[in-house]
C-alpha cells in the first residue's frame, strides 16, 4: 500500500486486532489451559490460569473412561473414508463438466447444488428407517455412506471451479507437439490438478470431522465418531471441567491444525466458487 | 473439441454421481412425502391408513410449531445481525496495517474449526453455568447475581454459542472480498478528502455487498438446520423455549416415534428451506455465466 502508515496508527490498530482476536479464541485457549488443571483447580475462584499444578492426569482418564481411541478412530475413518469414496465419484464428473461442458451441464450442477439446500430433517425418517431394517444404524458403513452422499455436492463444485481454471489451450499446445491422451493426463492435466484436489480433499476432511446432525442420529456406541463422544459430556459427567476440557481438546487439535492451513480454500469451498 | 466420442464419454463420468444424488435426495424425500400422508407410529404397528393431510393439520396447528417457527426465525436472523454486522466492522479491522496479521487471523477463525458438540458444551458448561462459570464470576466480580443464562434465557445463550461459531465464517469471507478492493479508488478518495465513514459508507460497504448477500444466503441455509447446540444444552426447553423447527420434528419423530407427523414437519421444513434457496440459487447461478 502506497499511503504512509504511521507507526502509531500502526500500533493502535495491532493492539485492537489482537485485543479482538484474543476475545474471539479466548472460550478454546480457556477450555487448552483447563484441561492441564486437577477438578479442584478447574473450578477455582478467583480463575487459575497459569499458576496451577500442571497435569496430564485428565488425559489419562478420558482415555481409560471411554474408549476415546475407539471414537478418534471411528471419527478419522468416517471423515477419511467418506472424502475418498467422494473424491473418487467427483473427479470424473467435475472433469467431464469441466472439459466437456454440455447443454446441460450448469442445470445439472445447480440441481447437484439444491440437494444440499434441502434440509436433513426432511429425509431424516426414511433414512433413520431404513438403517434400521437394513442393520446400518451405529455403523461405520452406514456413516461412511451418509457423509459421502452429504459432501459430494461441495466436492463436484470444489473441483469444478479448480478444473475451470486450467487453459484449454494448454492442451491443445500439448496436442500441436504430438502428445497423446494418456501423457496428455498424465503430464499436464493431472500437475495441473493436483492442488485443487487436495485443497478440496482437506476441507471435506474438516466438514465431515465436525458433521454434527447425522453422526448424532445415526449412532450411539460401536460407529459413534468424536462429536456424539462429546455430546455424552452433556449430562451431569460435564461438570467435571478438566476431563470435559481435555475430551474436547483432543477432539478439536487434530481438525483446528488442518483447518488453519486451508483457509482460503474454506472460503472457496463453502460459497460454492461464488467468492474467491 | 467435444467430439460426439467425448460427448458420450463425459455423460458416463456424470453419471454416478447424478444417480446417487438423485437416489439420495429424490427417494427418501418421496418417502417423506408418503409418510407424511399416514397414520404411522412405530409403536403401534399394523395398517397405516392414508389420512390425508391430517398430520399436516395436526403438526401446523400444534401450538409448539409456532412456537418452533417463532424459534427458529428468532434464532436465524439473531445470528445473521450478530454475524454480519460484526463481520464485516472485523473485517474491516483485520484489513489495516499491523503487526502479526496472520496470526489474528489464525485466532479469529479458530471457532469455525471447533465441532458443535463441543462449543456447546464448553459455553453451556465453563461459561454460562451460573455457579462455576466464567460469567457468574465476572457478574459477583461487578457485583451483580450471577444469571443462569441457559434457563432464563436460553434462545439468547443458543444465539449466541451459534453467533460465536458462524462469525470467524463471515469475516473470513468478507476479509477475501475486502482484500480485493482496489487501493487506489481509496487512496484517490482520500486525497479528494472524503472522510473515513465517508469512504466506509460509498466503496467499502457497495464493494462488500455481493459477499454480505452470499455470507446472509449461506448461513441461514446452514443455521436453519441448527440441531446439535440445542440437544446438547437445552434439550428444547425449557418446554418449548428454544425449540426449532429441526428439533421439534426430531422430537416427534425419534422421541415420540410419530413417523406421520414427524414426516409432516420434515415437509414443512423443507418448503422453508427451498425458498431461502432459489435466492441463493440464483446468485451462484449468475456467478456461472460469469
Amino acid at each position: 500500500m502506497a499511503r504512509a502508515v504511521t507507526p502509531a496508527r500502526k500500533l493502535g490498530f495491532t493492539i485492537a486486532s489482537w485485543t479482538v482476536g484474543l476475545v474471539i479464541f479466548f472460550p478454546i485457549l480457556w477450555t487448552f489451559i483447563t484441561s492441564f488443571k486437577s477438578e479442584g483447580d478447574a473450578v477455582a475462584i478467583p480463575p487459575l490460569f497459569v499458576n496451577f499444578h500442571w497435569t496430564l492426569e485428565n488425559y489419562v482418564l478420558v482415555n481409560q473412561r471411554s474408549d476415546y481411541l475407539l471414537h478418534f478412530w471411528n471419527s478419522v475413518v468416517i471423515s477419511v473414508g467418506s472424502t475418498f469414496l467422494a473424491l473418487v465419484i467427483a473427479i470424473p464428473a467435475a472433469w467431464a463438466m469441466a472439459f466437456v461442458p454440455g447443454k446441460r451441464t450448469k442445470d445439472v450442477l445447480m440441481w447437484m447444488l439444491s440437494t444440499k439446500m434441502m434440509p436433513a430433517v426432511g429425509v431424516l425418517i426414511p433414512i433413520y428407517l431404513m438403517f434400521k431394517n437394513t442393520g446400518l444404524l451405529d455403523t461405520l458403513t452406514g456413516l461412511v455412506i451418509i457423509m459421502t452422499l452429504i459432501n459430494l455436492p461441495i466436492l463436484i463444485w470444489m473441483l469444478y471451479t479448480y478444473f475451470k481454471e486450467i487453459p484449454g489451450e494448454i492442451l491443445e499446445a500439448a496436442r500441436m507437439d504430438g502428445a497423446d491422451l494418456k501423457s496428455e493426463v498424465l503430464y499436464i492435466l493431472t500437475p495441473m490438478a493436483i492442488p485443487g484436489i487436495a485443497s478440496t480433499m482437506l476441507l471435506n476432511i474438516i466438514l465431515a470431522w465436525n458433521e454434527a446432525f447425522w453422526t448424532l442420529m445415526l449412532t450411539s456406541s460401536q460407529a459413534a465418531p468424536l462429536t456424539q463422544f462429546i455430546a455424552s459430556y452433556s449430562s451431569p459427567e460435564g461438570l467435571f471441567y478438566a476431563k470435559l476440557s481435555a475430551a474436547s481438546t483432543m477432539a478439536i487439535a487434530p481438525i483446528l491444525i488442518l483447518g488453519w492451513f486451508s483457509q482460503k480454500q474454506l472460503v472457496r469451498g463453502l460459497t460454492f466458487g461464488a467468492v474467491k | 473439441m467435444a467430439t460426439q466420442h467425448s460427448r458420450s464419454a463425459a455423460r458416463l463420468m456424470i453419471s454416478p454421481a447424478v444417480i446417487l444424488l438423485f437416489l439420495w435426495m429424490i427417494v427418501p424425500l418421496a418417502m417423506t412425502i408418503y409418510f407424511s400422508f399416514l397414520n404411522y407410529n412405530l409403536l403401534r404397528p399394523g395398517a397405516h391408513d392414508f389420512v390425508g393431510f391430517r398430520n399436516y393439520y395436526y403438526f401446523l396447528t400444534d401450538p409448539s410449531f409456532l412456537i418452533a417457527i417463532k424459534n427458529t426465525l428468532i434464532l436465524v436472523l439473531g445470528v445473521l445481525v450478530i454475524t454480519v454486522v460484526g463481520g464485516v466492522a472485523l473485517a474491516v479491522l483485520l484489513d489495516q496495517p499491523m503487526w502479526g496479521q496472520g496470526i489474528v487471523r489464525i485466532l479469529v477463525i479458530a471457532p469455525f474449526f471447533v465441532m458443535p458438540t463441543v462449543s456447546a458444551l464448553v459455553w453451556k458448561n465453563m461459561f454460562l453455568n451460573p455457579v462455576n462459570g466464567l460469567f457468574a464470576y465476572f457478574a459477583q466480580l461487578m457485583g451483580l447475581q450471577p444469571y443462569d443464562f441457559l434457563s432464563q434465557s436460553p434462545l439468547m445463550s443458543i444465539i449466541m454459542i451459534v453467533s460465536w461459531e458462524w462469525l470467524p465464517f463471515a469475516t473470513l469471507i468478507l476479509l477475501t472480498a475486502m482484500q480485493s478492493l482496489d487501493s487506489e479508488q481509496m487512496e484517490a478518495a482520500e486525497m479528494d478528502g472524503a472522510s473515513a465513514i465517508s469512504r466506509f459508507i460509498y466503496i467499502t460497504l457497495p464493494h462488500l455487498t455481493r459477499s454480505i448477500t452470499v455470507v446472509i444466503l449461506i448461513q441461514t441455509i446452514f443455521l436453519l438446520s441448527v440441531f446439535a447446540e440445542i440437544l446438547v444444552t437445552t434439550n428444547g426447553g425449557p418446554g418449548t423455549a428454544s425449540t426449532n423447527l429441526p428439533y421439534l420434528v426430531y422430537g416427534q419423530s425419534l422421541l415420540q416415534f410419530d413417523v406421520g407427523g414427524g414426516s409432516a414437519g420434515g415437509i414443512v421444513a423443507v418448503i422453508l428451506a427451498n425458498i431461502v434457496a432459489i435466492f441463493l440459487m440464483r446468485m451462484i447461478g449468475k456467478n456461472l455465466e460469469a
